[in-house]
Parts: structure tokens; sequence; C-alpha cells
């Protein structure tokens, strides 16, 4: 199958978005399909073979914050020429109401359209001033996957109709093998990855049950690695304890994967909110023992206890008592672990690549995608490249 | 000799009145000055997010374009007297992203109604512009009468708020710029 993928988002700039891009469109190549991706991307940035720059973005504001878009005549120009040239028999764009790239295909092109809804965003109040001009590109989508039931949620609220649910998937492959970190190997370790001062990640929690811990047990120390105060987490335990705490901070992919595997114990104490555990699918993706709260995402994510141990949600007595068995029992923990990596294969990029290629082959027709000669007034005119805008980046705030 | 006194004390007390009435007078006076730099105002940024609206759904654009244009132009409309400044400003800087993209204006000019709304869009910014200058020049002044130890002790102001400068970053799209 030829597939034409459409990123709205700077390829270069790490975000969620362009990683589902990434994972999605070398599983289906992996598959034998032939994939194309268009996305913004920076005048030198190293792109894979299979992406095709649609131009720099632009910083502009969009719903309360800047962000990188590519918009206009120039970059429609280039999606059209993209969409001409590619002959596919499937466009999928991602985020199409956001005003980028994603949009732009859909108004360059007709056919078969794949439309993937990444995020929830039930408070654009903007768009009903552009409803209609919004509505005709959106309308000739023909088939809709959301992320999450929160995407689908505002997806059904803001278009009507329905989409299929698709969640991300995890690279099971990437995070199978990785060192422990280094002078992590002595003692027992239980870890912590997210957001440090988000308060539905839930640390405060494990903070708590870790002092609850480290009374009775010397050897025990806790890795805490992702953004956010450190200054903030050490006041919430006492000094004594300080350096039994490992502090990584913003860690790189490589160093994350070395996290999973220097753990004896990985601890999710999410509040709430999460609507699919992707930080839990990659820890299990590594053989993690996991510790987990009991939220009906990672309830289902671990096979109702079975691939990873469940506590009561925001009870740190819970969290430490089960920590407690797990960390005394390695037998247990060998068997969540090998149950962890088993279950995790359905989340597989192979797998929900597969679902993916469903929707495609629903939505497919003989024609194909073609570019749509209503709005074909400006097509080929495009060869000058995006000079550089009168925004400057540094410009983003007063 | 007491008829002398009573007369130079009586004709200073006239003259304290006079002054102060007229201190009072040209404070009153620079009060509806400032009254109306401020409704002049307001109307060149009610007249600009307008206009940004009518070009954002006028068809002229790409969809992209027109959603980043009226998302802001929303903004600034709906924004509380707290967020104004913010949401104009941003306003400010999505119409020099949209109008200073590569022939933008060419594009609209294939058209009377794009021609149209691009004098148009031109004209409300630089009155933004302009009335948000004379705006500030008005508080400039009456602060400076307002401070002033005569009108502080005896409250010439009356309830008058300490008017303040409306600040913003309203530097037009290059392709507009009229200065």
């Amino acid at each position: 199958m030829r597939i034409g993928i459409v990123c709205p988002y700077t390829w270069d700039v790490p975000g969620g978005v362009q990683v589902h891009i990434r994972d999605l469109t070398e599983a289906l190549m992996e598959e034998g399909h032939h994939v194309s991706v268009i996305a913004p991307a920076a005048d030198n940035a190293p792109l894979p073979p299979y992406v095709t720059s649609a131009g720099r973005a632009v910083p502009v504001p969009f719903n309360g914050s800047v962000a990188r878009l590519s918009f206009g005549f120039l970059s429609a120009n280039r999606v059209r020429r993209w969409v001409r040239e590619g002959a596919f028999d499937v466009l999928h764009v991602h985020e199409p109401a956001i005003p980028s790239l994603g949009l732009l295909a859909c108004w360059v092109a007709r056919g078969p359209i794949v439309a993937t809804f990444h995020a929830s965003y039930g408070n654009s109040r903007s768009l009903s001033v552009t409803a209609s001009v919004l509505m005709s590109a959106l309308e000739k989508i023909t088939g809709r996957i959301a992320v999450s039931d929160a995407a689908r949620k505002t997806l059904v609220e803001f278009m009507g109709g329905d989409a299929v649910l698709i969640p991300n998937g995890v690279t099971v492959g990437r995070y199978a093998e990785g060192e422990p970190l280094p002078g992590w190997d002595q003692g027992e370790v239980i870890g912590f990855l997210g957001r440090m001062d988000e308060p539905r990640k839930g640390l405060p929690v494990l903070l708590e049950a870790f002092v609850l811990l480290a009374a009775e047990r010397p050897a025990l120390r806790l890795l805490l690695a992702g953004p956010g105060d450190a200054a903030e987490v050490l006041e919430r335990i006492p000094a004594a304890l300080h350096d039994r705490i490992g502090l990584l901070g913003m860690v790189s992919e490589e160093d994350k994967v070395r996290a999973y595997h220097t753990v004896d114990v990985f601890c999710a104490p999410n509040l709430g909110g999460e609507s699919f555990g992707i930080v839990l699918t990659e820890a299990m993706s590594a053989g993690a023992a996991i510790l987990a709260s009991d939220i009906p995402a990672f309830r289902k994510v671990l096979d109702d206890g079975q691939a990873g141990a469940l506590f009561e949600t925001g009870n740190a007595t819970s969290l430490a008592r089960r920590a407690a068995e797990l960390l005394d029992d390695p037998v247990r923990r060998a068997t969540l672990s090998q149950e962890a990596r088993a279950a995790v294969q359905k989340y597989d990029w192979s797998t929900v690549a597969r679902d993916v290629l469903r929707v495609y082959e629903t939505v497919a027709s003989p024609a194909g995608v073609e570019e749509d000669a209503e709005d074909a007034e400006g097509a080929g005119n495009d060869e000058g490249t995006v000079a550089s805008r009168s925004l400057a980046e540094g410009n983003d705030t007063l | 000799m007491t008829t002398t006194l009573i007369l130079v004390v009586g004709a200073i007390v006239v003259l304290c009145a006079v002054y102060i009435s007229w201190r009072a007078g040209r404070l009153d006076r620079l009060h509806i000055r400032l009254e109306l730099a401020r409704e002049s105002l307001d109307a060149a940024l009610v007249r600009r997010t307008a206009v940004s609206l009518e070009l954002a759904a006028s068809r002229l654009l790409d969809p992209a374009t027109s959603l980043v244009l009226a998302a802001a132009a929303h903004e600034a409309r709906t924004a509380g007297p707290e967020e104004r400044e913010h949401a104009e400003s941003d306003l400010s800087r999505t119409l020099r992203a949209v109008v200073d993209q590569e022939r933008f204006g060419d594009r609209l000019a294939d058209t009377a109604a794009g021609s149209d709304l691009l004098e148009e869009l031109g004209a409300a910014v630089a009155k933004v512009l302009y009335s948000r200058r004379f705006y500030n020049n008005a508080v400039g002044v009456t602060r400076a009468a307002q401070r002033r130890w005569l009108a502080r002790t005896l409250r010439l102001a009356g309830h008058t708020e300490y008017p303040g400068f409306f600040e913003i970053d309203d530097a037009p799209p290059k392709a507009l710029a009229a200065e």
C-alpha cells in the first residue's frame, strides 16, 4: 500500500505526535508498505529518507501558548505537490483541527483520508468563526482515529460522529535491553518516571511511602527521573534520607531505558487522569516489576494485576506494604517481569500498526488520493523558499 | 489699617481660589481628553479585531491561516480587562505571521474583496498604533497633573482613577508598515 502521512509539527523537535508518526511509519515499512511523511522541518535538519520537508514552521500564538505551525498558501502548495507526486492509496493526516499541515492536506487532497486526533482541544472556542472553512476541509476525512478516550470524547463533542480508538503503541524492542545505571546496582531500588511537579502523577504518595519503608530497609533507595523542582521533592523527605534519593531530572531516551533496567520495583503512583499509561508500557517492555496505582487505565494495561502489582490509589501505606512484599520476593518479581513482557506485546507498534492498516483498508478506494482540483489555483508556483519571517524566535514574550 | 489688611487677605484668598479652580479645570480637561483617547483606542482595537475576523472568514485564505487568525482575533475580542494587553499583543504577532507570508499581498490583491480587506486591515493596524500612542501621551500628562502637590492635597482629581498606560506589542506586519 502507498501511504502518505502528514505531520503537523516540526519533525526535528521532540514531541508526542512526532514520535507516534515515526514509530507508526517504521512499523508500516517493516510490513513492506511504501510510506512517505511530510512535516515542517528546519532548513538543515537531518531527516530520515521517508520524510519530505514542508519548510520551516512559524511560531504563532495559538490556544494560549506559542506554537510552531505551518500554514499559508506556500505550505499548502508543498503539500499539494507531495500529494500529486506521491500517488497515495491512503492519506493519513494527524491533528487536522490544528492550523498546520494536517488541515492543509485535507484542503488540497481528496479521496481516502484517515485522520488521527491526539489531543483534546475542547476549549478551542474560536472554531465557530472559521467553522465553515474548517468543516469543509474536515468533512473530507473518511476515517477517524482517536488515540485516547479523552481525544475521542472531545472529537465527538466538537464534530459529532464517532472515531475508532487506537491507542499509542510502544516499540517494545527499543526497551528490551539496557545496562543498569552506574552506582545503582547495589541494594534495593524503587523507581519513578514522570513530571515531579504534576500532582496527578502522584509522586508525593510515593515519597510518603518511601519514608515509611526507609526506616526498616537501610539498603532501599529511590530513583526519580523526570522534569521538576528537586528542592521541592527533597523538602518532603527528612534530611537524613536525602542521600538515598537519586534525582536524574530530564533523561535521554537511552538513560530512560537504563533506568527501567536499574530498578527492582518500578512505581507508577498516578492519582488519575492518565488516559493511557505510556510510561507503564515502556516499563513493561523493559521487563520491570511494576507496582502501579489501581486506576482503571493501569488496571487494564496490567491485565488486572497479572502483569504488575496494584495498590490502593493515593494510599501511601498500601503502596509501602505492596512494595515491601515485592522487594522481599524475587520470584514474584521475576514472574511479574515475564508477565509484563508478554502482556505488552499487544501494545507493540507492530500490533497497533496492524489496526491502523485495517482502518486504511476500510476506507481505501480504487481511485486513491487525488489533488482536489477545486482549490488547485496556485499549484506549481511554489519554487521559492520560505524566507525568514518577521517573527523572530526571541519575540515570543513581551 | 485693618481695612487694608482685610483687602490684602481678601485679594490673596480670591487669587488662590482662582488659581485652584484653574488647576481643577485643567485637570478636568485632561480627564476628558484621556477619556476620549481611551474611547478611540478601544474603537481602534475593536476595528482591528473585526477586520481580522472578516479576513479569516473570507475564504480568501487557506484554512490553516484562517484558523490561526480567527483564534487570535477571538481571544482578543473576548479577553477580560486583565488579559487584554496580552491578547491584543498576540493578535499583533499573529497578524505579522499571517500577513508577512511570502506573496500574501499579491494573493489577496488578485480579488477585489481581497484588496479591499487588505486595505482595511492596513488602516486598522495603523490606527491601533496611533491611538495607543495618543492614549499613552494623555495618560502621561494626566498622571503628572494628578501627582502634583496641590492636586493631591485638595483631591482635585476626585474619584478619578490614577490612569494606567496601555502596553502592547503593536508592531505592524512589514507589508503593512506605514512608518
